[in-house]
C-alpha cells in the first residue's frame, strides 16, 4: 500500500498542476530575457536615427562611408585578420596533423600550450608586448634584431600585431579544428592516400583539408570576428584599428558611433549566421 | 598479417621524424610570440628602477606595493565586479537555458541558441556605446522614463554588471544547454516513481549532475569579466577602479616616475589570479564532458 499510493497519486496530483505552472515561470523567463537583450538594441537604433534637432534621419548611417579614417581603419583590421587567419591554420594544422600522424605524446603539450592564452587576460599580454618593445632601444640597438624589431611595428601593417592575434585566436581555432579531426579517421585517409600514390602536398590539400571545410571555415570565421573586434591591444600599442577609430571618433559624433557599433553588431551576426548554416549544411549532407 | 604489420611499422617510423617537424613551427611561435613577454613581465616586474640614479635592481616591492593601498583597491574592485557577473550570470543563464530546453519548441530554441552565440561574442567597445545610448546619460531610456532627475547612472559598478551581464548570459546558456540537454527525462521519471518532490528530483539528481558544468560556467564567465578591457573603458573611463583599466594607465606612461614596472606588477597579479580560476575550470570541463553525449 505505502509502495502503491505515491505512483498513482503523485502522478494525479502533478499532473494537472504541471502544465500550468512552469508555463508561467517559463513565460516570465522569457519574457525578462527579452526584454533585457532587445531593448538595447532598439533603444540604440532609435537613437542613432533620431536626434531632437533633426528628427529622424539616417544620416549617421550614411555618414559612416564618409567619415575621416573610416576606410583606413576598416583595410587595416580586414588585413590584420586575412594575415592573421592565414597564419593561425598554417602553424596548427600541421601540428595538430601531426599528433594526430605520428607524434600522440605531443597532444597534451599542444593542448596545454593552445589553451595558455585563455588564461592571459589580453592587457597583461600587451604590457608583456610593449615591454618587449621598449627594451629593444636599451638592448639591441646594436644588433640586426634591433631592425626586425622595427619593421614589425610598420605603421602601414603591424606584423606585431599578427603575431599578438595568433596568439589570442589560437584557443579557438584549436578547438574548432580538434572537433573536425574527432570526426574523421585521418591516419586512415592518409594511408588510403599514400597507398594510392598521393604526395604529401596532395594528400595535405585534396584529402584532408576538404574533409576539414566546415572546421577550417568556423576557425577562420571566429579568427576574424575576433581580430574586427578586439580593441584593447590595438589601443595600447598605438595602432588605429576598426575598434579604435570608433571610439576615437565616438567623442565627436556620438550618434555616429552607435550607428558603426549597430553595424559591427550585424556584422558579427552574418559572420556567424553564415556559420551555423555551413554547419548544419554540412550535418545534413553527411 | 607480417608484412602489412611490417608495412605499417616502417610507415609510422619514417613519419615519425617527419611528424614532429611538422610541429615545431607551432611550437617555435608560440615560444616567440608569447614566451618572450611572458618572459619580459616577469622579469620587470621584479625589477625596480631607481628614480635618481636610474638603476635597475632585483626587487619584490613591486609585487608587495601591487598588493597595497589604492593598487589592492583595484584588485579587489575587479574580483568583486567579476564574481557578481559570473554569480549572477550563471544563475540567470541557467534559468534561462532551463526555459528553453523544456519549452520543446524548435523554432525558440534554435533562435535563442543563434542568439546567444551572437552576443555571447558581442562585447568590447560597441556593446558600451550601445548601452550608452539606451541608458546613459542622453540615453533614449533614460529619457524617456525622466530617470536622470532620480539617482540613475550607468557609470557606476552596477551599471558595469549589468552591461557585463548582456554577454555573461548568453554564454552561460550556450555552455549549459549541453548538460541539461543530458539530464534524461527518464530520471525524472524514476525519481517520480519513487515518490520524490520536484525539489527532491533537484536537490538529489539534477544539481549534482549539472554542478560541474555549473561551476565551469561561472569560472568562465568570471573571467570574461576579469579581462574585459574595452568596455568599461568606453563606457565608465576610470570612474569604477579596475585592475585592467589601471594597468592601463600605467602602460600609457600615466604613472609616477619609478613606477613603469607597477603596470607589469599588477599583471602578474592578474595573471595568478585568471591562473587559478582556470585550475579550477579544466578538470570541471572534463568530468562535465562525461554528460554532453
Amino acid at each position: 500500500m505505502v509502495a502503491v499510493t505515491p505512483v498513482l497519486e503523485t502522478p494525479q496530483a502533478v499532473s494537472p498542476a504541471r502544465p500550468r505552472r512552469p508555463r508561467i515561470w517559463r513565460g516570465v523567463v522569457l519574457g525578462i530575457a527579452a526584454v533585457y537583450f532587445l531593448v538595447p538594441l532598439g533603444a540604440s537604433f532609435w537613437y542613432s536615427v533620431y536626434n531632437d534637432q533633426q528628427g529622424f534621419s539616417l544620416s549617421a548611417y550614411l555618414d559612416i562611408f564618409g567619415a575621416e579614417g573610416f576606410g583606413t581603419s576598416m583595410l587595416l583590421s580586414l588585413a590584420m585578420a586575412v594575415a592573421t587567419i592565414v597564419v593561425v591554420l598554417a602553424l596548427t594544422l600541421p601540428a595538430m596533423l601531426a599528433v594526430r600522424l605520428s607524434a600522440p605524446r605531443l597532444g597534451p603539450v599542444l593542448e596545454v600550450i593552445c589553451t595558455l592564452p585563455l588564461v592571459v587576460p589580453p592587457i597583461t599580454f600587451v604590457a608583456g608586448i610593449s615591454t618587449v618593445l621598449r627594451w629593444g632601444p636599451d638592448y639591441l640597438a646594436a644588433t640586426p634584431l634591433w631592425a626586425t624589431l622595427i619593421a614589425i611595428q610598420n605603421e602601414t601593417f603591424p606584423v606585431v600585431l599578427v603575431l599578438a592575434y595568433v596568439v589570442l585566436a589560437l584557443p579557438f581555432v584549436y578547438r574548432s579544428l580538434d572537433s573536425g579531426l574527432r570526426a574523421i579517421d585521418v591516419r586512415t585517409l592518409v594511408e588510403a592516400a599514400r597507398n594510392l600514390g598521393a604526395s604529401w602536398p596532395e594528400v595535405v590539400f585534396r584529402v584532408i583539408i576538404p574533409n576539414l571545410r566546415t572546421a577550417i571555415a568556423s576557425a577562420s570565421f571566429l579568427t576574424l570576428a575576433l581580430v574586427l573586434g578586439e580593441y584593447t591591444i590595438a589601443a595600447l600599442l598605438g595602432y588605429r584599428t576598426f575598434p579604435v577609430w570608433i571610439v576615437t571618433i565616438s567623442g565627436a559624433n556620438g550618434q555616429l558611433s552607435v550607428a558603426v557599433s549597430i553595424l559591427s553588431l550585424l556584422i558579427i551576426w552574418l559572420l556567424l549566421l553564415t556559420l551555423s548554416s555551413a554547419g548544419s549544411k554540412r550535418r545534413s549532407t553527411s | 598479417m607480417t608484412t602489412d604489420g611490417g608495412t605499417a611499422a616502417r610507415g609510422g617510423s619514417r613519419t615519425r621524424s617527419k611528424g614532429w617537424l611538422a610541429a615545431l613551427p607551432l611550437l617555435a611561435f608560440v615560444a616567440l610570440a608569447f614566451g618572450i613577454p611572458a618572459i619580459a613581465l616577469l622579469f620587470g616586474a621584479f625589477t625596480v628602477k631607481d628614480p635618481k640614479t636610474l638603476t635597475s635592481s632585483f626587487s619584490t616591492s613591486n609585487l608587495t606595493e601591487s598588493l597595497q593601498g589604492n593598487y589592492l583597491n583595484t584588485l579587489i574592485s575587479s574580483v568583486q565586479l567579476s564574481a557578481v557577473v559570473a554569480v549572477l550570470g550563471a544563475i540567470l543563464g541557467t534559468f534561462l537555458a532551463q526555459a528553453v530546453v523544456t519549452s520543446h519548441s524548435r523554432a525558440l530554441r534554435e533562435s535563442v541558441l543563434t542568439a546567444s552565440g551572437v552576443l555571447a561574442n558581442f562585447g568590447g567597445v560597441p556593446l558600451a556605446f550601445a548601452w550608452i545610448a539606451t541608458l546613459g546619460n542622453a540615453g533614449v531610456i533614460t529619457k524617456a522614463f525622466g530617470l536622470a532627475d532620480g539617482s540613475w547612472s550607468l557609470y557606476n559598478f552596477w551599471g558595469l554588471a549589468l552591461v557585463y551581464m548582456y554577454f555573461s548570459v548568453p554564454l552561460m546558456v550556450l555552455t549549459v544547454v549541453p548538460a541539461l540537454d543530458g539530464l534524461k527525462p527518464q530520471w525524472r521519471e524514476a525519481a517520480g516513481n519513487n515518490g520524490a518532490t520536484t525539489w527532491q528530483y533537484w536537490r538529489h539528481v539534477g544539481i549534482p549532475v549539472l554542478t560541474p558544468s555549473l561551476l565551469g560556467g561561472v569560472v568562465l564567465l568570471f573571467g570574461g569579466a576579469f579581462a574585459a578591457y574595452a568596455t568599461a573603458r568606453a563606457m565608465v573611463g576610470s570612474t569604477v577602479p579596475l585592475v585592467t583599466l589601471q594597468i592601463a594607465d600605467a602602460l600609457t606612461g600615466n604613472v609616477l616616475i619609478g613606477h613603469e614596472n607597477m603596470a607589469l606588477a599588477l599583471s602578474l597579479d592578474m595573471i595568478v589570479i585568471a591562473g587559478l580560476v582556470m585550475a579550477v575550470y579544466l578538470p570541471l570541463q572534463k568530468r562535465s564532458s562525461r554528460w554532453l553525449r
